[in-house]
């Protein structure tokens, strides 16, 4: 991947995504993101502890992999690079808390260990969720339901213009890498010194973008607001689409599906 | 129509780091005139039209566009009379679609939608891209750009076009669409270029800057033929204007 660098791709996939057509594409995304966001406020609500009882919520990426017709790998893809960063925050958990807290078949795990796999699933359902929704809805549609909802415009403006010139900035990087490869005698890493004056300069061309931007908006009558067009209605359908999940999410909050499947299952047995 | 002529009286300008970039700058163009403004990199060619839409405040002299002077108290009045082309359409374009792009101006000058969409309609027509409406600008080709970075000002119902380079970076057919787009404008038009040959096709008047003065202000033959005065200013003939110095030889031979 030479001609266009991997930021690149990545965002255009999500284009090409989000152009597409399913079930859940046509759910109005003012649905799809207050689901999400009940999602994670829910999924950011458990113990520490809790591991088995958030599998139910599970079903939410699940489904919305089959109805949005989304490849499983671009998802995984798309999960990798934030991985390191969680677990960043989450390998100190064992290194902590040792106490032990389950046993199981005689190996006993500590409390570290658990909260570590919980912090994991949070992250796998609450990235997936959100991976999810821009896919199946698009970055411009999603500020413009983010505005409907009456989010922040100034919020909303630096969201939509940082997805507008994310293209360029990448692209200035990627033709200031090729010049220094090309000129470094096939030296792969930029040195340290470079890399400081090579930011600065990239830093110093964003500016001037940014500047000229801005006066090619005040010449057209710029005034702080961006006019975006919403494309969406409320049907009937998107009200039980997030009636529907908002009613599983909080079920499967208040009570342990699993623990009580498994009990079910165990006086069933007996 | 006194408010389609721009009148630069004396206009001087140091860049904030003390250089100087324009120096006593005079000239007054009329309703309905092509003007090219023409000369050297570094010349003050781009600092001049940052002067006609306010972007920068001179050090000292006027600017007037139409009946009112450049002033930071009356921008928002020439803005709505100057419709400026960026050189880089990447600067112009920041909107999520080509038709939210366009409509911007528009929209800002708080026009009911129905009439904001028929500017755009009107607009995309006449550059021949009323087919890109619903992409994304950065998936349009340079020639794509530059006409859609057109019709966001076009939109605006400008009285005044300036432009900055509009042929740059294009190739021979979207330059050819470029220069055809232009002649065919009623507007007043003030194109600052390295392209002579634009200069030649639509300006029957052209100003040479060179560092930072005017040179010379006359009519585009005339000036062209000038080659002391050209090569005075580090310019050359546009090639159409050269003749053919192979077809020259061969005659010869």
């Amino acid at each position: 991947m030479t001609a266009r660098s991997e930021r690149i791709r990545t965002v255009d996939e999500f284009d090409l995504l989000a152009a597409a057509d399913s079930p859940l594409h046509a759910i109005d995304p003012r649905a799809k993101l207050l689901t999400v966001l009940l999602a994670v406020a829910v999924i950011a609500s458990y113990p520490r502890h809790t591991v088995a009882g958030m599998a139910p919520l599970f079903l939410l990426p699940a489904a919305w992999l089959a109805l949005g017709r989304v490849p499983l790998g671009f998802v995984l893809r798309r999960l990798l690079p934030a991985l390191p960063f969680v677990l960043l925050m989450a390998i100190f958990n064992p290194l902590i808390d040792r106490a032990p807290l389950v046993e199981a078949g005689g190996i006993a795990l500590s409390g570290g260990w658990i909260s570590f796999a919980s912090i994991l699933l949070r992250f796998l359902l609450g990235m997936s969720l959100a991976i999810l929704l821009v896919a199946c809805t698009g970055f411009n549609t999603l500020c413009s339901a983010l505005l409907r909802l009456h989010a922040p415009r100034v919020f909303v403006v630096q969201l939509l213009l940082l997805y507008r010139y994310i293209f360029l900035l990448a692209d200035e990087a990627r033709r200031v890498r090729l010049a220094y490869a090309l000129r470094s005698g096939g030296e792969r890493a930029v040195a340290l010194p470079v890399a400081g004056s090579m930011l600065g300069q990239l830093l110093l061309r964003v500016m001037g973008r940014g500047q000229r931007i801005h006066q090619a908006m005040l010449g057209r009558g710029f005034t702080g607001d961006l006019p975006v067009r919403h494309t969406f209605r409320w049907h009937r359908r998107d009200t039980l689409f997030l009636l529907g999940w908002a009613v599983w999410i909080i079920l499967a909050r208040a009570v342990n599906i699993p623990d009580q499947l498994g009990l079910f299952v165990i006086k069933a047995l007996a | 129509m006194s408010h389609h002529i721009v009148e630069v009286d004396g206009l001087n300008y140091r860049y904030p780091d003390g250089t100087p970039a324009l120096h006593e700058i005079r000239f007054t163009i009329r309703h309905g005139e092509a003007v090219a403004i023409i000369g050297a990199n570094g010349a003050g060619k781009s600092t001049l039209l940052r002067h006609l839409t306010g972007i920068l405040v001179p050090a000292s002299g006027n600017v007037r566009v139409g009946d009112c002077p450049v002033l930071p108290s009356t921008l928002r009045q020439v803005r709505r009379t100057v419709g400026m082309v960026f050189q880089d359409a990447d600067d112009q374009l920041f909107m999520p679609t080509v038709y939210e792009d366009v409509a911007f101006g528009p929209a800002n000058q708080g026009l009911p939608p129905p009439d904001v969409e028929k500017r755009v309609a009107d607009a995309l027509a006449t550059v021949g891209c009323s087919h890109l409406r619903d992409r994304p600008p950065y998936r349009l080709s340079g020639g794509e750009k530059r006409a859609v970075a057109i019709a966001t000002v076009l939109a605006m119902i400008p009285d005044i076009l300036v432009m900055d380079e509009p042929t740059a970076g294009l190739d021979a057919r979207a330059r050819r669409h470029c220069i055809g787009l232009l002649k065919a404008f009623a507007h007043t038009r003030i194109v600052a270029t390295h392209d002579l040959d634009l200069a030649l096709d639509v300006c029957e008047r052209v100003i040479i800057l060179h560092e930072g003065r005017v040179e010379a202000d006359g009519a585009a033959q005339a000036i062209f033929r000038d080659t002391a005065l050209l090569e005075r200013c580090h310019l050359e003939p546009p090639l159409r204007m050269q003749g053919c110095p192979c077809g020259g030889k061969l005659g010869a031979a």
